[in-house]
C-alpha cells in the first residue's frame, strides 16, 4: 500500500481591520483597547493615535483569526463602560504603489479662515501630489499645517511651489515647500 | 589608511537581530582578526549600492570598529576617504540639524534624527593601532555619528525624533 503525502490547503491571511477609537482622552484608552484585541488573538500592524483638543483619536490595523463580529464583541466594554465611540470595519488589501517620486515637507501657518486646507491641497492634488501624513493644530487665532507630500517624478516643483505661494497669498497666510530626503547611511 | 589585506564580502544582519543591539567589545587594532575585519567592512561596503559606512554590528560581531567612505556623495563636504576606524569615541560634536537617514540593516524604515554637523572623533586605525583625530563636517559627520551609534548597540530607531519620525522607505537602492 502506497502512501502519498498530503498537501495541507494553503490559508489565506485574515482580513486586515480598521479599528476607528474616539472619545475624551483619559488615561487607559489604548491599555484597554490593546489588551481587548490581544485578547481576541489580535495582531497590531500600523497605528497612529493623537489628541484633537482634548479628543482621543485612534485608528490601528488589526489582523486576527476571530471574526469580525467577534472583535466588535471585545470592543463592546470601551463603548459601555469606557465612553467611547469604536468602529470595527474590513479593508481590502490595498493597491500596490510603485514609491516613485519625492517627498516634501509642506508646512502652513496664519491667521484661521476658513478654506486654507481646502485651497492648499487642492493646489497639490492639481499637481498629482499624493499626502503620505498630514495634521493641522488651531490655536486662539493661529492655523498650522503640516503635511508630508510625495510629488510624482518628473513633477515641476517650480510650478507647485508658485502655485502654492498663489493661493497662500489669496488666503493671507505663509507657505513653504521643501524637498526631504533619504540618506542611506 | 594602513595598506589591508583583500576583504570578503560579508551578509550583512538586520533588525531584530540581538546583535545590532549589543555595544561592542573594544578591539586589539593591531590583531590579526581584527585587520581581516577591517578589510572585510571596507568590502563589503563597496559591494553596496549607496552604503557610505558599516559598522562589525552590521557584519554580525560586536567590536567597536567601523568603516566609512562618502566620497561622491551629494552631501559630503570634508572627506577623509574610504577609512576604518577602531575603539572610536566623539570628542565634539555641535550644530545639529534634522536628516532623514536609512540603514541597510533597517530595511522598511527611515526615520528623522538630529545629528550634528560639525564633529569631532577620535579613534585608531587598523594595522598600525596609531590615535588619530578626525575632524569634519556635513554627510561625513552624520556618517560618523551613525556608525559610532551601531558601535555603542544603538540604531537610528534609538535616536528618532518622535511617533511622526518613521517612514515606510519607498526607495530601495
Amino acid at each position: 500500500m502506497s502512501h502519498r503525502a498530503r498537501l495541507s490547503p494553503v490559508t489565506p491571511p485574515p482580513p486586515v481591520l480598521a479599528v476607528t477609537v474616539l472619545g475624551d482622552d483619559r488615561p487607559g484608552i489604548v491599555a484597554e483597547l490593546t489588551e481587548a484585541l490581544a485578547g481576541v488573538g489580535g495582531n497590531l500592524e500600523d497605528s497612529t493615535m493623537t489628541l484633537l483638543r482634548g479628543h482621543f483619536a485612534m485608528v490601528v490595523l488589526v489582523r486576527s483569526d476571530a471574526s469580525q463580529s467577534a472583535v466588535e464583541a471585545a470592543m463592546q466594554p470601551l463603548q459601555h463602560s469606557g465612553g467611547l465611540s469604536v468602529d470595527v470595519r474590513s479593508l481590502p488589501d490595498p493597491a500596490q504603489h510603485s514609491g516613485a517620486g519625492q517627498s516634501f515637507t509642506l508646512r502652513v501657518h496664519g491667521a484661521d479662515r476658513p478654506g486654507i486646507v481646502a485651497s492648499i491641497t487642492r493646489v497639490l492634488a492639481r499637481h498629482g501630489g499624493n499626502i503620505v501624513d498630514l495634521g493641522t493644530r488651531l490655536g486662539s487665532a493661529l492655523y498650522v499645517l503640516l503635511a508630508e507630500v510625495v510629488l510624482p517624478e518628473g513633477a515641476d516643483v517650480s510650478a507647485v511651489q508658485a502655485d502654492l505661494a498663489d493661493a497662500a497669498r489669496r488666503l493671507g497666510v505663509d507657505v513653504s515647500l521643501h524637498p526631504v530626503d533619504d540618506d542611506l547611511l | 589608511m594602513p595598506s589591508l589585506p583583500v576583504g570578503r564580502v560579508l551578509p550583512v544582519v538586520q533588525a531584530p537581530d540581538p546583535v545590532l543591539a549589543t555595544p561592542g567589545m573594544a578591539v586589539d587594532p593591531t590583531a590579526p582578526e581584527v585587520i581581516t575585519l577591517a578589510a572585510d567592512l571596507l568590502a563589503t561596503q563597496a559591494v553596496s549600492p549607496g552604503c557610505v559606512g558599516l559598522a562589525a554590528q552590521q557584519v554580525g560581531i560586536a567590536w567597536r570598529m567601523f568603516s566609512v567612505d562618502v566620497t561622491g556623495h551629494p552631501k559630503t563636504r570634508t572627506c577623509h576617504g574610504e577609512f576604518v576606524l577602531c575603539n572610536a569615541v566623539i570628542e565634539s560634536a555641535t550644530r545639529k540639524e534634522r536628516g532623514r537617514e536609512g540603514c541597510m540593516s533597517v530595511p522598511d524604515f527611515t526615520g528623522d534624527v538630529a545629528r550634528a554637523r560639525r564633529l569631532v572623533v577620535r579613534g585608531q586605525l587598523p594595522g598600525t593601532g596609531e590615535w588619530v583625530t578626525i575632524e569634519t563636517d556635513a554627510f561625513e559627520a552624520v556618517a560618523l555619528q551613525h556608525e559610532i551609534d551601531h558601535t555603542d548597540g544603538m540604531i537610528f530607531l534609538d535616536r528618532v525624533a518622535g511617533p511622526h519620525a518613521v517612514h515606510p522607505r519607498r526607495t530601495y537602492l
